[in-house]
């Protein structure tokens, strides 16, 4: 199921690479499958509609840049007006500056409101506050045990003295933490359908009594096309500042999220990652918008190629290579290319579809970095006219790159065996290539 | 109208339900649906099937009730091969009561027999045990609920509240200790106490984990290994909230432990539950429970015909 997107896209538009610009019909194919991508991650169906709409409008006479096919042009649009969409705004939480900061965490039953809340706190104290948990879920059976046995187990105070009345609760551990100093307070509330009335009401008599600086919505990262509506439904009781995601770790693409960002204007500020206390962290809305549209990281990879080979670069030594030229500072240039766009291992990982089957293979990096450090060790004239490098010039090399005149010798080998490589090419002599060979 | 337990459960002497429960429960199924329900019918009302919009327009509705595309279409090509559109919202029903398959039957009357209880985090796994037990309890079984979930702290207090509220033996754990142990312990203490169904509650966990898949086998084998041809039932618990994550929740937790059955939870908000449509079509895996709400009644047998009827049914009934 990932990466399928990219390569429908791929396939879509793979034929289109001759003509310079994006056109009405191309990019209204590309928009079907880009819909259903959507509708597949849980993206609600009106937030897609209106993406979907933007998208459209802006890739109209996009012109494709040299580096991309128009697949991967209109994948790089789509993903930046997700990202867009999922981190233009602030998803720090706020402090307070008279202290205690009171962060209320709400959601529907399972979203996973207690492990969050244990789990923040934690997050909060290595960050250098001193936290404390409120215990006001009075509904579910245990839930204050297991708020309880979670502080215990990160040795974080729980205020849990009041049993059955949850503004009661709430009041009652604010004042206790305000007691002993606590400097965030974290309030966590029952599970409650956003139309369970009584429920619901109880929500704003405890937002009222503590008047949190932060009210987080916890929200299922499974959750499919309801999210909108629990969303709305909480935003017009209690205005929630932001939404904590919980279960990321699991396979849903996470629609769920962009749609609750697009309806209610709140940004996704946390994520909660693992099974473990300490997996828990800043959204990052990039990320969520690669995953949302199934792309593994083709994405990066897409940017890295962009910004590093910018256009000219690309003709100067593609007109050297023409004629055959190779000397180290090109062999130096096209390497760096590469170590720019990362280490060989990411590169190959972030390889939609190959990615998982080469996880394993172990690349030499080292060998990558020595080849940088015996070029590096030559003087710029060895550099540009590598025939003067005789065997004293070797051994001097081999010293200071750290490696062997055997190691300098293999390198040299390497180069000339390019420079022979590239001569045929300009003289025409590998038919096989068309379009590359031929005299100028 | 509704299944009733005793049809569940294979049970020849009919024990009553009553009918005002069953009404309430049909009742609370149609408004946890009616936002869906009107959402899929309205374009019905004007619907042309010589026109795209019209078809556009149901698969929009389709998907927003979370059913995903790949039943939708389906369900879709179904009717357009009807070719009469003279009752367009009965059709629709019968396809999606044809898509669900035949209603489903709890094989809970060996002795003991086995009914083991998983799915990922939060989608009410001790909550179903707790009126599932209860549920058995009143059909004359005696029951004994094991509390598996070793991991989430507290997990066992709450599943000893709900077995003293369904009068169920309780089986406990300590935390951090082996389930499959607690799962073996139960199985035992059934056979010695004459019990007819152990109820086994395990640990929320996603089914992308493969540490906890694999402690989740094991569990699995070491029941099968203590008593032959159990688990009996092997139940997913689904949140109905859930959206096309749902089916890799059910492929993955099959393949992993054999899952006999989908007990439906949480349908008591405005749950959209489409996502039993597209585990019944491409994994053939029946839904056997639903549940509409917090009370030890809200547990009841899964009935294609009512579900279908809440979904997209008319209101004039």
């Amino acid at each position: 199921m990932f990466d399928a997107l990219g390569d429908k896209l791929q396939g879509i538009l793979g034929g289109l690479r001759s003509r310079g610009r994006l056109d009405e019909e191309t990019i209204s194919k590309a928009m079907r499958e880009i819909r259903l991508a959507l509708l597949e991650a849980d993206v609600n169906l009106d937030v897609v509609k209106e993406f979907t709409a933007a998208v459209k409008e802006r890739a109209l006479g996009q012109e494709v840049t040299k580096s991309l096919t128009p697949g991967q042009e209109v994948v790089k649009i789509v993903h930046e007006e997700l990202t867009e969409i999922m981190g233009s705004a602030d998803s720090r939480l706020a402090f307070s500056g008279r202290p205690p900061t009171v962060i209320l965490l709400a959601g529907l039953q399972g979203s996973g409101k207690t492990t969050a809340a244990a789990k923040l706190a934690l997050m909060l104290r290595k960050d250098g506050k001193s936290p404390a948990l409120v215990a006001a879920d009075l509904q579910r059976p245990a839930a204050i045990s297991q708020l309880e046995q979670l502080g215990k187990q990160i040795q974080i105070p729980v205020y849990s003295s009041e049993r059955s009345d949850a503004v009661k609760a709430a009041n009652l551990g604010l004042a206790q933490a305000r007691s002993q100093g606590r400097d965030v307070v974290i309030v966590d509330s029952a599970g409650r359908l956003q139309i369970d009335e009584e429920l619901m009401e109880e929500l704003e008599h405890v937002h009222r009594a503590v008047k949190p600086h932060n009210v987080l919505l916890v929200l299922d990262s499974m959750t499919g096309q309801q999210a909108v509506d629990v969303a709305l439904a909480f935003q017009e009781r209690i205005a929630f500042d932001g939404v904590l995601l919980t279960k990321l770790d699991g396979d849903a693409r996470g629609g769920a999220a962009l749609s609750v960002r697009a309806v209610t204007g709140k940004p996704i500020k946390l994520a909660s990652v693992g099974e473990k206390l300490d997996q828990f962290e800043v959204f990052h809305p990039d990320r969520m918008a690669s995953r949302i549209l199934g792309m593994g990281d083709v994405l990066t990879l897409i940017e890295k190629a962009e910004a590093v080979a910018t256009e000219d670069e690309q003709k100067e030594m593609e007109a050297r290579m023409m004629a055959g030229e190779m000397n180290f500072d090109d062999f130096l240039a096209s390497y760096r290319m590469m170590r720019k766009m990362g280490s060989m291992k990411s590169l190959i990982g972030m390889l939609p579809g190959v990615g998982q089957q080469l996880k394993d293979v172990d690349v030499d990096e080292r060998e990558m970095a020595r080849v940088e450090a015996i070029i590096l060790s030559m003087t710029p004239r060895e550099r540009k006219l590598p025939h003067v490098i005789d065997g004293s010039r070797r051994q001097r090399i081999a010293k200071g790159s750290g490696t062997s005149v055997q190691q300098v010798n293999q390198l040299l080998n390497a180069r000339k065996q390019m420079q022979k490589m590239m001569k045929q090419l300009s003289k025409g002599k590998m038919p096989a290539l068309p379009g590359m060979a031929g005299p100028r | 109208m509704a299944r009733s337990w005793s049809e569940l459960l294979g049970d020849e002497r009919e024990v009553a339900e009553p009918e005002a429960e069953r009404r309430r429960f049909l009742g609370r199924l149609r408004s946890s649906l009616g936002r869906t329900r009107n959402a899929i019918r309205l374009p019905l009302g004007r619907f042309d099937p010589r026109d795209d919009e019209s078809w556009e327009a149901l698969e929009e509705a389709l998907i927003s009730a979370d059913v995903g595309m790949a039943a939708t279409d389906e369900l879709v090509e179904r009717l357009r091969r009807r070719r009469d559109f003279d009752d367009l919202g009965e059709a629709l029903v019968e396809e999606i009561v044809a898509m669900l398959g035949e209603p489903g039957t709890l094989a809970v009357n060996g002795r003991p027999s086995i009914v083991l209880v998983v799915g990922v985090n939060g989608t009410g796994k001790t909550t179903t045990v707790g009126k599932l037990a209860h549920r058995l309890s009143a059909h004359g079984r005696s029951v004994l609920v094991a509390a598996a979930d070793t991991f989430r702290a507290a997990a066992d207090e709450q599943l000893e509240i709900w077995s003293q509220r369904a009068g169920a033996d309780f089986v406990g754990s300590t935390k951090g200790a082996d389930p499959a142990a607690v799962a073996f312990d139960a199985v035992s203490a059934a056979q010695s106490r004459g019990r007819d169904v152990v109820i086994v509650d395990t640990a929320g966990r996603l089914h992308t984990q493969t540490n906890l898949m694999d402690e989740l086998r094991k569990v699995r084998r070491v029941i099968a290994d203590r008593l032959e041809g159990a688990p009996h039932e092997t139940l997913l618990v689904l949140d109905a909230t859930t959206g096309q994550n749902g089916l890799q929740q059910a492929r993955l937790f099959g393949e992993a432990v054999d899952v006999t059955g989908v007990a439906l939870t949480k349908l008591d908000g405005t749950a959209k539950g489409g996502i039993v449509l597209p585990i019944a079509v491409e994994l053939g895996l029946p839904v056997k429970l639903i549940g509409v709400g917090e009370t030890l009644e809200d547990l009841q047998p899964f009935d294609p015909a009512d579900f279908a009827h809440a979904l997209v049914g008319s209101d004039a009934e």
